[in-house]
């Protein structure tokens, strides 16, 4: 692969991808590749901003680029499965999770191929590129399959633990949801401590006033929220519930009891997402709960930078906050 | 073609005999299902039975041998046609098929990879086989592997999209250890493919996307043989397109090119026509 990308002529996309510090996977499965010959990695065209070129400038052999076409990229990927190998595909999420939704239902969740792709650049990160660049629809499409497992990771950390769980120990496909990877980041990186496990909630901060259950980055952004919240007297249960499908429902109902208001926050469509997930297991569970679903209602986000959009639909610490005590207020 | 094939007369009477078992048993199931692609798998009866009898490698008491080579429908809907040739050569008890799109059964139209043994590749979404194909072959090559995969399409299949996504990437990707076979039976569901959409020239399309081609008579089991036998080798650049000239519902007259026999459930006089035909045909 030609390295001209790299060339200082192009100092900005050099710098921005320099930003992108939390996209984890690339470096994670560069770590894993000597000792793990079956992980194989792709992308359509965007393997630097997805960062995975950093296994793929370790691992050129096992390091497939194949331009800009996701379906056949997905399906040859279920093909590589199929031979043994555990592919990682990755590309922006709205042409992973939303463009190639159909690929990703028929060949890789319903034949249950050990394919994960990672979906980038999710939610609105993108932005004043729009629409099309936006994904808030993934996860409601991804957690409508059978067989599949949809993680929404706060961090780079948390994408990296996974990744590797997932290389390791991990059955079936999955769907990596992340951001654009400039973000704060939640969990401190270390060797001797692991901090997220697929499929088990974490439970960031202690509080029986309300609870909020968020993924991915509005983790960090509820976390802002709850400090603000706790200077108002409201102590808030923070839950990082970084895997969608399958949900940890012990801790949904746990905080349904003991704190009697759950609002959801996730940077997605609240029709089908987190949100409604956690309302699926709550009504189901017959424990009365004051809930509110918080995110996109309904709605194409507006053009913008990310951090005015963020702070538009109140998708930023102070916005969780007002949002959370209206739930309370009500 | 100069080269010819290894094969004796008995090999290819063989050969012969069981793409009429796979018309004659597809007549069977069908009528359990009463509902079925009669004319798509007879126009791709030659092409299985060559493969599954002659030219592929796999082993039926391993399916999942990683050295076998592997066969992926991007036209899954012809499985009802393969079936057959799966139980025939020892994958699974012929009595299995007895139970053809019943509830719960391995076998519906579209074949499962995880229910049914020797079905390399689930499929049913058509333009998604080789791009299966390509990763398989892609698979091949990190290993070191020397097998093949060969993925049957069909000619309406070319219309979608995805297919030539997949013929610019397996050029790209210089993987000479994938073959492409195009059941060129000239019909989809609604007519005649040259009218309802054309796909043509198809011969120069995949020469322009990098591909060897080579056209040969899909029901004439001596050129079959040779074309396969006389492929490049597995470990070349440069993928093959095998474009096989066929007649949607091949073996039986009334079904002979008639688009109309895509999806379709004979009566009983017409299943005894059918039959005597089959039996009867060369």
């Amino acid at each position: 692969m030609s390295t001209t990308t790299f060339h200082p002529d192009t100092w900005e996309l050099y710098k921005s991808l320099e930003l992108s510090k939390q996209l984890t996977a690339g470096e994670t499965l560069a770590k894993l590749g000597k000792d793990h010959p079956e992980i194989v990695a792709m992308s359509s065209d965007l393997s630097k901003p997805t960062r995975l070129w950093d296994f793929g400038k370790e691992f050129p052999e096992r390091f497939f680029n194949f331009g800009l076409a996701e379906k056949n990229m997905v399906t040859a990927a279920a093909g590589l499965a199929s031979t043994g190998k555990t592919p990682f595909v990755s590309t922006y999420a709205s042409f992973l999770g939303i463009l190639a939704a159909e690929n990703i239902r028929t060949a890789v969740a319903y034949p249950n191929l050990n394919v994960r792709l990672i979906g980038t650049h999710t939610g609105i990160a993108m932005g004043f590129y729009g629409t099309s660049h936006h994904a808030t629809e993934d996860i409601s499409i991804t957690r409508a399959m059978a067989n599949m497992t949809v993680i929404s990771p706060a961090d780079g950390t948390a994408l990296a633990e996974m990744v590797e769980e997932s290389v390791k120990t991990y059955e079936g496909p999955i769907y990596f949801r992340v951001s654009r990877g400039r973000e704060e980041s939640v969990y401190e990186k270390t060797d001797s401590k692991t901090h997220n496990k697929i499929g088990k909630a974490n439970t960031l901060t202690d509080g029986n006033d309300l609870t909020i259950i968020a993924c991915g980055i509005e983790v960090n952004e509820s976390l802002k929220a709850a400090k603000q919240l706790e200077e108002q007297g409201i102590k808030t249960r923070v839950i990082d519930m970084h895997t969608i499908k399958p949900m940890d429902t012990e801790a949904v109902l746990k905080a349904a009891k003991e704190t009697g208001t759950i609002l959801t926050v996730e940077e997605h469509n609240v029709q089908g997402g987190l949100g409604s997930a956690v309302s699926e297991v709550l009504m189901e569970s017959g424990i009365p709960c004051k809930f509110k679903r918080h995110g996109f209602y309904d709605e194409y986000s507006l053009i913008g930078k990310p951090y005015h959009l963020y702070k538009h639909y109140k998708l930023d610490g102070d916005g969780i906050a007002s949002v959370a005590k209206d739930l309370l207020d009500k | 073609m100069t080269k010819t094939a290894s094969i004796s007369p008995e090999k290819i009477e063989l050969i012969k005999e069981k793409a009429k078992m796979s018309r004659l048993e597809t007549i069977r199931l069908i009528s359990l299902a009463k509902s079925g692609h009669y004319g798509s798998s007879f126009s791709s009866s030659e092409i299985f039975a060559t493969l599954y009898y002659h030219i592929m490698n796999y082993k039926a008491d391993d399916p999942k041998w990683p050295k076998r080579d592997r066969f992926v429908m991007g036209k899954g809907h012809s499985a009802v046609g393969v079936y057959p040739i799966l139980a025939d050569v020892g994958f699974f008890p012929k009595e299995e098929l007895d139970t053809y799109t019943q509830v719960g059964s391995a076998f519906g139209d579209h074949p499962d990879m995880n229910k049914i043994k020797g079905v390399d590749f689930s499929s049913g979404s058509i333009g998604h086989g080789l791009s299966v194909g390509v990763g398989m072959s892609l698979g091949a090559r990190v290993d070191n592997e020397n097998y093949r995969s060969y993925i049957l399409m069909g000619d309406g299949e070319l219309q979608e999209g995805q297919v030539w996504e997949a013929a610019m990437s397996a050029a790209s990707f210089k993987l000479g250890n994938l073959v492409a076979i195009v059941d060129n039976n000239k019909v989809t569901v609604d007519g005649n493919t040259e009218e309802l959409m054309n796909i043509n020239p198809i011969k120069e399309k995949w020469e322009n996307f990098g591909w060897n081609v080579v056209e040969v008579d899909g029901h004439d089991i001596e050129a079959l043989v040779e074309t396969f036998e006389n492929l490049p080798p597995a470990d070349s650049d440069v993928p093959t397109a095998i474009i096989c000239d066929t007649v949607a519902g091949k073996g039986v007259s009334f079904m002979e090119h008639g688009y109309e026999w895509h999806v379709a459930n004979l009566g009983e006089g017409d299943i005894k026509r059918a039959i005597e035909e089959i039996e009867g045909g060369n």
